[in-house]
């Protein structure tokens, strides 16, 4: 068996269409994951029951059933609820965001929680009501002790995003399975895929150190 | 009666079974500057920090200028913003400077607008002789350069009454005389003052 490196070359440009596909749906999902996160994580950290249990039953429910499921339950399982089918792309980034959102809840509310109680107590000695509290004193701190694991979940929705290729999603995964099935070179294509994946999980964390220390200077 | 700015009635205040405060009363006039002292764990920081409702009584009222701090009526922002508090740690805002930390509250708590809060703390700056750290980050601040601004930070809402609670037990020795002499100062200017330490050696100024 020869190793053709012709095929994964060639596989190269297709790829990277779906490479940005991947990319897309990393991002949109991390944005929207982010704005979700801090939402419910300072619902987490709330002293108002209401508000406190839907967060958290929000974030065991995705964070305590596979997220392959929440696809297939979002895909297949919404439509039957709504009436209509839903496009595969807005599934695959609601599926996507609502999971980081849950995992970037748990972070923003260990970083709010992180922050030391004299500052809560100095915000409030001045009369900041709790919004002020959080807007200018609480949050500054806390998003900058998020950002370390802010980029760990950036890495794990990229590889994570390969799962909607259940959906037919053609990101870079379903890109692979497509060229195999016309060519049958599964481990040419697989390796490329890989390769790919390892190549921006490696340029990611390259960034998120190089921001890390950045900002530990000031 | 009408110079009383801190009344505090029969207070009473538990941590689960322990009693920490037992039946407090006392009144605080105007102009008068009063030192709490007693062994540690006995309760001063504690009453201290009833004043402003960090902490909640359990029992009794306390009152300050007429308006009961106890009561969830009552918008206890509005007391704060009257109350000035200084910590044993500083607890000044790391991620701004010393200015900003002085002007965010005029600012943002009391709607002072930008330039007339970077007057007023500059000014107030001055006076505790930090004018040239203005734009200084806390953790670039001696301990006592922090207090100061913290000092500072609690003077810019212009209170009616200053709490410091255990304002130099945190500082280097040789730091402690200048945080001690802006608050002779104070005490001088007429500013009411309610001081807990365990340091005799303030007792004396």
């Amino acid at each position: 068996m020869i190793f053709r490196w012709d095929i994964m070359f060639k596989s190269l440009p297709i790829l990277g269409q779906g490479l940005i596909m991947t990319l897309q749906l990393t991002i949109i999902s991390v944005f929207i994951g982010i704005i979700l996160g801090t939402i419910f994580g300072l619902m987490r950290v709330s002293k108002n029951k209401v508000l406190y249990i839907i967060s958290s039953a929000y974030v065991d429910f995705f964070r305590g059933t596979p997220l392959l499921v929440q696809i297939f339950l979002v895909y297949m399982g919404l439509p039957q609820l709504l009436g209509f089918p839903l496009d595969r792309f807005p599934a695959a980034i609601a599926a996507l965001a609502l999971n980081s959102g849950a995992y970037f809840a748990e972070i923003v509310r260990g970083g709010i929680q992180s922050i030391d109680k004299g500052q809560w107590e100095a915000a409030r000695s001045v009369g900041m009501n709790y919004s002020q509290m959080m807007r200018y004193i609480i949050l500054p701190q806390a998003f900058k002790k998020i950002i370390p694991p802010l980029g760990n979940e950036f890495i794990a929705m990229l590889k994570d995003s390969s799962l909607v290729a259940v959906i037919s999603l053609e990101e870079l995964l379903r890109k692979g399975q497509l060229i195999i099935t016309r060519t049958f070179r599964p481990f040419e294509i697989y390796l490329a895929v890989a390769i790919l994946y390892l190549i921006l999980t490696t340029l990611i964390s390259r960034f998120v150190s190089y921001t890390e220390r950045r900002l530990d200077i000031d | 009666m009408t110079n009383i700015i801190i009344e505090i009635k029969d207070v009473n205040k538990y941590f689960g079974q322990l009693h920490v405060l037992k039946d407090i009363n006392n009144v605080i006039e105007t102009g008068e500057v009063v030192v709490v002292i007693g062994p540690s764990g006995s309760g001063k920081s504690t009453l201290l920090r009833c004043i402003n409702r960090l902490e909640e009584i359990t029992s009794g009222d306390i009152y300050f200028e007429g308006n009961k701090v106890n009561d969830p009526e009552n918008d206890i922002n509005l007391i704060r913003q009257k109350v000035g508090m200084v910590f044993q740690q500083f607890n000044l805002f790391p991620h701004k400077t010393a200015l900003e930390n002085i002007i965010l509250a005029p600012i943002k708590v009391k709607g002072i607008r930008e330039e007339e809060a970077r007057k007023i703390a500059l000014k107030l700056l001055e006076g505790v002789g930090l004018k040239d750290k203005a734009d200084s980050y806390p953790a670039k601040l001696s301990g006592g350069q922090q207090q100061r601004v913290a000092i500072t930070r609690a003077l810019a809402m212009q209170p009616d009454v200053m709490l410091f609670d255990e304002p130099t037990s945190a500082l280097d020795p040789e730091m402690v005389g200048d945080v001690l002499e802006v608050m002779k100062e104070l005490a001088t200017g007429g500013m009411t003052m309610m001081v807990v330490t365990m340091k005799l050696v303030l007792l004396k100024r």
